[in-house]
């Protein structure tokens, strides 16, 4: 490997060659402000146009100060990242983009998260000595996202995720010069366009030009509504990202706060989604089995493999790219719908209650599910059977507008019966966990066997595409795992051809699963906080006392006292859907 | 959006072009000013197939269609009107020219008049500088040409077409 000497602000530094000056003076602690630049390490995910020139520094013989995050370091290279030259061309930078941005900072959406407000903070900008136009560029709302692009300082990282990483195609920049913007084609609505809502965009987008519909007005209407029950349901990787928000470690598990939380906010019934997890996964694993009997008894009918469904944005992505495929996928419904489903229909009866009068909330990590429980077909009677999702983001906003001390907060348990779940319900929240939850009920109650070890290590990890093949007892079976779309695409346009492998899949929209969901506490680039929350997940898995969905009491009592069996006529109609061809 | 319906030849036009050009998404700037010569102009549905055939998103399309101004998604006026800007011309009132253009079509550059008779472009030098300042209608050259006289020229068109020559091809 050919290394390169440098001194950066006078300390001596070695690289590899190809090594930027941006990547070479954080190896030795040197923070250069960044705008346009992010780089998710190990998903091999990078944004680096060099447009917002934020990030320069003087080099020692060089006319030009160079951009640090597209610059290599060389052999003898001088650095100063802090010099007075450099940090004087950094504020112009900054003071240009502050002149034609909104100062809308007081009542933002992403204010106290925003990375330009930050920097304007870190180089301390107190005045802009710039007049110009100003932009004034029409919002755009969407049933989850809104676009505000007077707030867009075009760092295209949205672009990148869209494209690159989702190859969902639906941004890029359009215009030139002072007119140019991040848009969907013809510049049409989002709700127009085939994006999938995944809020990947979202999770990157340094300033408030992207953010989700906001619907805790909504929930707290219903909650102050005497007439409504109002219920809650948090899904798995919730609980272990919420924390953040309230400057705890990244990785800490908060579930029983955030039940406390909830309590104090009045919802009536705290319950949890990793209860439909569990129930997903009967559904989807009994359909499983049935199509791999299928295939056995040599039915050519049958579909394999089956894919999951949970994610919304994924359903739309192949509704929209792969409509030809649409009866591959499981027909179960998303833990979210599944819960609606039968929170308005089995607890409504328990509480001897019509379900125009129960409301269903649900916390999510997730912009889509905000999306997902619009849809008309998860409404009876125009009464959806979801009504609200806040992210996790909204539902800390929500808990530190109520004055809540969350940190103080005692932990408390979820209610029955919706909230009662296993280990296998929890992984749903990270790539690779509904398979293994998936394995682990099919197994048994394929082979009849207790599972010698409950861990499936070959089917955990970050890499984007994984394979692993578990022995059922002398049968095979291969299993595939993609999150983030292309990863997805990749196996979808194998199995157009007809060669694909697997006997199941699973996807995920979001780079690392629900985890990295659109509504998660934002990231800024640190791919560490998704490793501490996806590992946070599997801890509280192996503290669970029961870790196998189908052995989930109050599961079993659904099944015994309402639907019947997996797949029955009940359950069709409550837990399973159809998919649309979305292509005009 | 208002939608078209592409004809059956201008789809086998564009897939031609697109195939003349391998298929390649880095050929596309290409394939853009190849259909533009050949349709005219690059409406959204000529754009998607255009993408479709590149195999590349609408998006990114669109994004090279609104970057360079060459690119037009309004199709051409059936009288389209010229204007050069070049030198002589513009020394010698082609501004002023344009700008009653513009007042009387009440159209900006680029633009068509509602009811599909006029568009308005610029063009460099023609050369012809010493008629300047120069315009064109369709092929017809009318030179030395004042404000005053723009009310008439339209009005020539506004009827019908006086000679053949004007009509766009
Ligand atoms: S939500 Fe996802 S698909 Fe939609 S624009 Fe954003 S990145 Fe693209
Ligand atoms: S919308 Fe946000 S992420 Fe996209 S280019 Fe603008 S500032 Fe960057
Ligand atoms: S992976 Fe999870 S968070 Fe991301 S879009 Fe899918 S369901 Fe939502
Ligand atoms: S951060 Fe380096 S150019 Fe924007």
């Amino acid at each position: 490997m050919d290394m390169i000497n440098l001194t950066i602000d006078n300390k001596p530094v070695v690289v590899v060659k190809g090594t930027t000056i941006l990547e070479a003076a954080k190896s030795i602690g040197i923070t250069v402000p960044t705008l346009c630049h992010m780089k998710l390490d190990d998903l091999g995910i990078e944004n680096k146009p060099g447009g917002c020139r934020i990030c320069v520094v003087e080099v020692k013989g060089r006319r030009n100060l160079a951009p640090a995050c597209c610059t290599e370091a060389t052999d003898g290279m001088e650095v100063s990242t802090h010099s007075i030259r450099a940090i004087n061309a950094r504020r112009t930078v900054l003071e240009l983009i502050l002149s034609d941005h909104p100062s809308d900072c007081l009542v933002c959406a992403k204010s106290g998260n925003c990375e330009l407000q930050d920097l304007a903070h870190r180089l301390g900008i107190r005045e802009i000595h710039y007049k110009g136009e100003q932009s004034s560029y029409r919002a755009d709302t969407s049933p989850a996202i809104i676009r505000e692009l007077n707030k867009c300082i075009l760092c295209r990282r949205c672009e990148m995720m869209c494209n690159e990483v989702q190859t969902v195609g639906v941004l890029s920049a359009i215009n030139r010069g002072f007119s140019s913007v991040v848009s969907p084609a013809f510049e049409m609505n989002l709700d127009h366009s085939v994006c999938t809502y995944c809020g990947q965009c979202v999770a990157v987008c340094p300033t408030g030009a992207l953010t989700e519909v906001d619907h805790t007005g909504a929930v707290v209407r219903a909650l102050a509504d005497p007439t409504k029950t109002v219920i809650v349901q948090t899904a798995p990787a919730v609980r272990a990202a919420l924390g953040e928000e309230f400057d705890m470690e990244p990785g800490t598990l908060v579930t029983g706060k955030l039940v406390a939380a909830l309590r104090r906010l009045g919802f009536d019934y705290v319950f949890d989604t990793d209860f439909s997890a569990d129930l997903t996964i009967m559904e989807e694993g009994t359909e499983l089995l049935n199509r791999l009997k299928r295939h056995l008894e040599g039915d050519p009918d049958v579909k394999l493999p089956i894919l999951t469904s949970c994610c919304p944005a994924w359903v739309k992505f192949f509704e929209h790219q792969f409509p030809d495929m649409k009866d591959i996928p499981s027909t179960a419904r998303s833990p979210q719908q599944m819960f609606g489903s039968i929170a308005k229909s089995y607890f409504a009866g328990i509480l001897g209650i019509k379900r125009e009068d129960l409301v269903v909330v649900s916390i999510m990590p997730c912009v889509a599910k905000k999306y997902e429980c619009g849809r008309d077909e998860f409404a009876v009677n125009n009464n959806p059977d979801v009504d609200f999702a806040l992210t996790t983001r909204e539902l800390a906003a929500l808990i530190k507008v109520s004055n809540i001390k969350f940190r103080l907060l005692d932990n408390e348990e979820y209610d029955a019966p919706l909230g009662e779940s296993t280990g296998a319900g929890v992984i749903f929240g990270t790539t690779g966990g509904v398979i293994e939850a998936a394995v682990r009920s099919a197994y048994e109650l394929y082979t009849g066997k207790e599972l010698p070890k409950i861990e499936f290590e070959e089917l955990r990890g970050m890499e984007g595409l994984r394979k692993a093949t578990i022995d059922f007892n002398g049968l095979p079976i291969n299993i595939g795992i993609a999150h983030g779309l292309r990863n997805a695409r990749k196996l979808l346009e194998d199995m157009r051809a007809g060669n694909s492998w697997y006997h199941a899949i699973e996807i995920m929209s979001c780079p690392g699963g629900c985890i990295g969901g659109g509504g998660q506490p934002y990231h800024h680039g640190n791919v560490e906080i998704l490793k501490k929350r996806q590992m946070a997940l599997y801890r509280e898995d192996s503290n669970k006392a029961i870790r196998k969905s189908h052995e989930n009491p109050y599961i079993k009592k659904l099944y015994e006292e309402y639907l019947g069996h997996p797949m029955s006529e009940k359950a069709h109609h409550l837990l399973h859907t159809v998919y649309f061809d979305r292509t005009r | 959006m208002s939608r078209i319906k592409l004809s059956d030849s201008a789809v086998e036009t564009i897939k031609e072009v697109c195939m003349s050009f391998g298929n390649q998404e880095g050929e596309l700037i290409n394939v853009l000013h190849q259909v533009q010569d050949k349709l005219g102009y690059l409406p959204a549905e000529v754009q998607e197939l255009v993408a479709q055939e590149l195999n590349m998103s609408v998006a990114k399309v669109y994004g090279v269609v609104t970057f360079y101004s060459y690119f037009t998604m309004i199709p051409k006026g059936e009288f389209p009107i010229s204007i050069c800007m070049g030198t002589a011309c513009y020394v010698r009132g082609a501004e002023q020219v344009l700008s009653e253009f513009k007042r009387q079509l009440k159209v900006e550059v680029g633009q068509t008049t509602p009811d599909g008779k006029f568009s308005l472009s610029c063009l460099r030098c023609v050369g012809t500088c010493g008629l300047s300042p120069v315009i064109m209608v369709g092929e017809k050259v009318y030179g030395r040409v004042s404000p005053q006289q723009v009310k008439q020229i339209i009005a020539e068109y506004q009827e019908g077409c006086p000679s053949h020559e004007a009509k766009s091809a």
